[in-house]
């Protein structure tokens, strides 16, 4: 890139700016970053990994692996069918329905939790009617599941809306005129025109399900070896003063951030066009 | 003009689905979104007024509100500060390594907020990279309230960034040309020229940040240190609340901060819009 100063700044002042800016992201963003692997290797590999295969550890793994197995598959069913309504037809109400599923973003994660131990807590509105039929939903997967559903809902409808609506609706009408059936019409036309996006979408959507914290944390308990994810294990080993345990599960996740980060800026470099407007979440 | 859009036959839209997908959509959005949300505001009724007066202003809710929307409200605002400068760097200048420090930006969206959390306490904390320097200036960091704004901080970061950076992409570079053709000063180019039409992008970006901010958990919890009237901030709060089967109180002090953030980011969207009427 060339290369833009019109602006008539002098020389000193740019490198001034440059400097300050590059500082502010090595101590904001690039420290905290490195010093999670550098902690996490802190005794070395063979810690790491024996930190990793304590049973404790690898109950919360499997449980976040699961979550996000039921989570993420159900989302992007709902964020494939919400954008074909929303962005395929003209309705009233078209934005006041985006706004609401839109805002579990704005919620406070707490809030998020919250919610739902009001409906299915002990003192909650449901709650005892359904522990009176054995059905536990607090302090247990189901409840973990409805808050990790609550927070990513949104996360694939928001990639494709603009992008199917960007898209228009004529090469779906082609093929409906052309004697295709509408999920022959999806298949072939809207689907292979929508692929990165959604591919884009669900893995944002995993990011946020296998990270979050504190939606999970209020309707888990935090059972040790039984309702913990990922994250709250993090929190359950740092208070334990096993360091290199709880830097050895914020490594794992350290790294899926950064896959999904990288796969993002490598789908935005191939697929420019294809994607349209990405939006950033 | 009207008149020929009204006569002009309404085209049919011949695609189908759009009973089923809005229909399942809707049912969705109220039975996950809608119900639970308004469950919210349902429970913090249950309380009397009195009642509802006396948990709001008790000195431990009071000092969480006045910590968890003044430290939000400050780090917004200085990663409004922060993300003008970065986003000014990133779309102007080309350094070494810029398009790596350009997809840093977004770390904060995808790291976890309980992994931002422990990197943050570790390198503030006493003994930390960042935390022992500064502790032998006697400033404390990790387990203070200034953790808490740290946090909040690298929280917000990329909304401050990424609502900016578009914008000054975006603008026409005529207009500082013949500004400085006309002999202005760089300094009053930026403040005249440039910084009007970037201030609406810069308070969206700080709104966000602040919604985000008050709102958050994870990074907090782990950094705070936690002490009651200190560095409690309100999501603990309402967790200590749940804790004790408090689900009324829980709920009431959620909606009080739900609707303060609502008012704060709406008196932010009307000084934008305003600015926005008068320059243009």
């Amino acid at each position: 890139m060339a290369e833009l100063h019109v602006f008539g700044e002098k020389r000193w002042m740019r490198v001034v700016l440059i400097g300050v800016a590059v500082l502010l992201l090595v101590v904001m963003l690039v420290a905290p970053l490195v010093l999670l692997f550098a902690e996490a290797f802190a005794r070395g590999i063979a810690a790491y990994g024996a930190s990793l295969m304590k049973s404790e550890t690898l109950s919360a793994i499997g449980l976040t692996l699961k979550i996000a197995a039921i989570v993420v598959p159900i989302n992007a069913a709902f964020g494939v069918v919400a954008a074909w309504g929303i962005a395929k037809f003209q309705f009233p109400g078209k934005s006041l329905l985006v706004s609401l599923i839109d805002l579990p973003i704005s919620i406070s994660p707490v809030v998020a939790g919250l919610v739902f131990v009001l409906i299915f807590g002990a003192r909650g509105w449901l709650g005892p009617t359904l522990s009176e039929h054995g059905i536990k939903v607090i302090f247990a997967a189901p409840g973990m599941i409805l808050a990790t559903l609550f927070v990513t809902v949104a996360f694939v409808a928001r990639q494709l809306i603009p992008l199917m609506e960007q898209q228009g609706r004529e090469e779906e009408e082609a093929a409906i005129v052309l004697g295709a059936s509408g999920f022959q019409t999806f298949w072939r036309v809207t689907l292979p025109n929508i692929r990165w996006g959604l591919v884009y979408g669900i893995l944002l959507c995993n990011a946020r399900a296998m990270g979050e914290f504190g939606a999970v944390a209020v309707v888990s308990g935090q059972i040790r070896g039984m309702t913990m994810t990922m994250p709250l294990q993090i929190l359950a080993l740092y208070q334990d003063y096993d360091s290199v345990g709880a830097f050895a599960v914020a490594s794992l996740l350290a790294l899926l951030a950064v896959v999904t980060l990288a796969v993002r800026r490598f789908l935005e470099w191939r697929y420019r066009e294809e994607l349209g407007y990405v939006g950033s979440l | 003009m009207s008149i020929a859009v009204a006569a002009a036959p309404r085209r049919r839209n011949a695609l189908p689905g759009f009973g089923p997908t809005i229909g399942l959509t809707v049912f969705v959005v109220c039975v996950l979104i809608l119900i639970p949300v308004a469950g919210l505001f349902v429970k913090a009724t249950d309380l009397s007024v009195a009642q509802a007066l006396a948990l709001l202003s008790s000195p431990r809710v009071l000092a969480a509100f006045r910590l968890s929307f003044g430290l939000a409200l400050l780090a917004a605002a200085v990663d409004g500060i922060a993300g003008l400068l970065i986003a000014w760097v990133l779309v102007r200048y080309d350094f070494p390594l810029r398009r790596y420090f350009d997809a840093i930006i977004d770390l904060p969206f995808a790291l976890p907020t309980a992994v931002a959390g422990i990197a943050l306490t570790a390198l503030y904390a006493d003994n930390g990279w960042f935390g022992a320097p500064l502790a032998r200036l006697g400033i404390n960091v990790a387990f203070t309230p200034l953790g808490i704004f740290v946090a909040l901080l690298f929280i917000g970061l990329p909304y401050a960034v990424r609502t900016v950076q578009p914008v000054l992409a975006d603008l026409e570079r005529d207009v500082e040309e013949a500004a400085l053709t006309l002999g202005a000063h760089p300094r009053q180019i930026f403040s005249r020229v440039i910084f009007p039409q970037l201030l609406p992008a810069i308070l969206t970006g700080i709104g966000l940040a602040f919604a985000r901010g008050v709102g958050e958990y994870g990074s907090v919890i782990f950094i705070a240190g936690n002490m009651p009237g200190i560095s409690e901030i309100l999501p603990l709060l309402i967790v200590i609340r749940l804790q004790q089967y408090d689900y009324a109180g829980a709920a009431l002090i959620a909606a009080t901060m739900l609707v303060g953030s609502l008012v704060i980011l709406l008196a932010l969207n009307l000084f934008a819009g305003r600015w926005v009427r008068r320059h243009g």
